[in-house]
């Protein structure tokens, strides 16, 4: 039985790659002071625990569930449901639960094309194959089920009310400790804030030198050598740097990669690929229609770039009926 | 009810905007589809701006700057054309047709080339029908899940 005395905390995974579990174990040690403090009472990748024992929970019994991963079928909106209701704080961890994530990118292809790729049309499957799976499957009188796949993917916060937002592709893990520190110590922010961020973007923290930014080419990273004390826009390599919320530590950049934006928006951007392409696009230089035309011919498929990590975020994404 | 457009204009304070006034003064007749929020510069269109208006019921964005070379502010309508540019693929990439968005460079004199402008617009835009980007669509949660 759990100590009641102890914090009570669950961990959950929807829709992910398990990168923001190893991101809280990446605590190193840390996650043994959370073991004294805390009982960790549901995370499948590395504790037991069972749907019918969360189940069994008061309302409001956890005190904290740190909830990474998109909403993709109906067993990730079952249980994002029921940790919000056995919960007093939820935490949507990690870019996918923040504003969808990789998964997220499956909004711009439909739910039977998917399908047709996974269990069809896939080179590795042998052909006449025709196995594919279906929501409900009956077998010798008995009837056997797995969750439904959604149309679309959802952020966390599209299926339940989500109090904190802790962003991130993983988690820089020092962010995942001061969270967890301030959670134990009672120092949160006020509701629906992002926390384990900071209120900068990734261009202020920085440590790449700065001058007048106009482009001639847009290189892809292994088309051009880089100079690793420049920024790498104005050597023409895409970085979601200017529109990008920091905290992240500038890891990308740092390790000579342009900053993907997983950390999301920046502070009051409503839409961070249209901040991007606003950013983007103005550095661009030329003044002739024909030549600006030919550079935006340079950025293949520049929608899954700006919206990487958020297209059910997106302003038009959210209202696209399609 | 005959299916009617709506479209947004967002123009230029030095050139477009005197030029749309042009049109009004000169009682030139032109669809009364179009509303005109007037900005300082072509510049300071946001992709923000267009997207918030797609998504809460335009049916199509007209942005108008001054002619190449006349900008009040020497550059601006020409980060708006780089804008554009990107900003047209983007939407492309969403499945928003080209003909919804438009770029053009009127000045204070152009009052009939604002108006010829926003008759055409109108009626391609009444030929592609309303946008299919539904405004307060999928607001409810129970009705995106199956």
């Amino acid at each position: 039985m759990s100590d009641k005395k102890k914090l009570q905390i669950a961990l959950y995974w929807g829709a992910a790659c398990g990168g923001c579990d190893v991101a809280v174990l990446d605590t190193n040690e840390f996650i043994l002071t959370v073991a004294e403090v805390a009982d960790i009472r549901l995370w499948p990748i590395a504790a037991d625990g069972k749907y019918a024992d969360v189940e069994a929970m008061q309302d409001g019994e956890l005190d904290l569930t740190l909830f990474n991963g998109a909403v993709r079928n109906s067993e990730n909106e079952h249980v994002a449901k029921l940790l919000r209701q056995k919960s007093k704080i939820l935490v949507a961890f990690g870019a996918c639960a923040h504003m969808g994530g990789i998964p997220g990118l499956a909004n711009l292809t439909t739910k039977e094309d998917i399908f047709a790729t996974a269990y069809l049309n896939n080179p590795s499957i042998e052909p006449g194959n025709r196995t594919v799976p279906r929501p409900e499957t009956k077998l010798n009188g008995s009837s056997l089920e797995i969750p439904t796949f959604f149309d679309r993917v959802f952020k966390l916060g599209d299926v339940v009310d989500v109090d904190y937002f802790l962003p991130g592709c993983p988690p820089a893990p020092e962010q995942v400790k001061n969270v967890l520190l301030a959670v134990v110590k009672g120092e949160l922010p006020p509701r629906k804030s992002v926390v384990g961020a900071s209120e900068r973007t990734v261009c202020d923290d920085c440590k790449r030198t700065k001058a007048e930014k106009k482009v001639r080419r847009f290189y892809r990273p292994f088309e051009i050598i880089q100079d690793s004390t420049r920024c790498l826009l104005e050597q023409g390599i895409l970085c979601m740097g200017s529109a990008t919320r920091s905290g992240c530590g500038v890891r990308c950049p740092n390790s000579n990669q342009g900053c993907r934006g997983c950390y999301g928006p920046a502070p009051a951007v409503k839409d961070h690929g249209a901040k991007f392409l606003s950013a983007l696009a103005s550095i661009i230089d030329s003044k002739d229609p024909k030549e600006i035309e030919a550079m935006v011919g340079q950025l293949p498929d520049f929608i899954s770039f700006a919206y990487r990590f958020g297209m059910p975020a997106s302003i038009l994404e959210r209202t696209h009926h399609r | 009810m005959s299916y009617e457009p709506k479209i947004l204009g967002l123009l230029c304070n030095w050139c477009s905007y005197t030029g749309a006034d042009l049109a009004g003064t000169s009682r030139i007749q032109y669809p009364p589809n179009i509303r005109i929020v007037r900005l300082m510069c072509s510049a300071r269109v946001d992709p923000t701006f267009v997207f918030d208006a797609l998504s809460k019921g335009a049916d199509g964005v007209l942005i108008c700057g001054c002619h190449p070379g006349d900008c009040h502010y020497s550059e601006g309508n020409y980060k708006a054309l780089r804008r554009f540019t990107l900003l047209k693929k983007l939407l492309q990439a969403y499945g928003v047709e080209n003909e919804r968005i438009r770029l053009e460079w009127v000045s204070a004199s152009e009052g009939q080339r604002f108006a010829e402008i926003v008759t055409d617009m109108t009626e391609r835009v009444r030929a592609l029908g309303p946008s299919r980007i539904q405004p307060a669509l999928h607001t409810d949660h129970a009705e995106r899940c199956p």
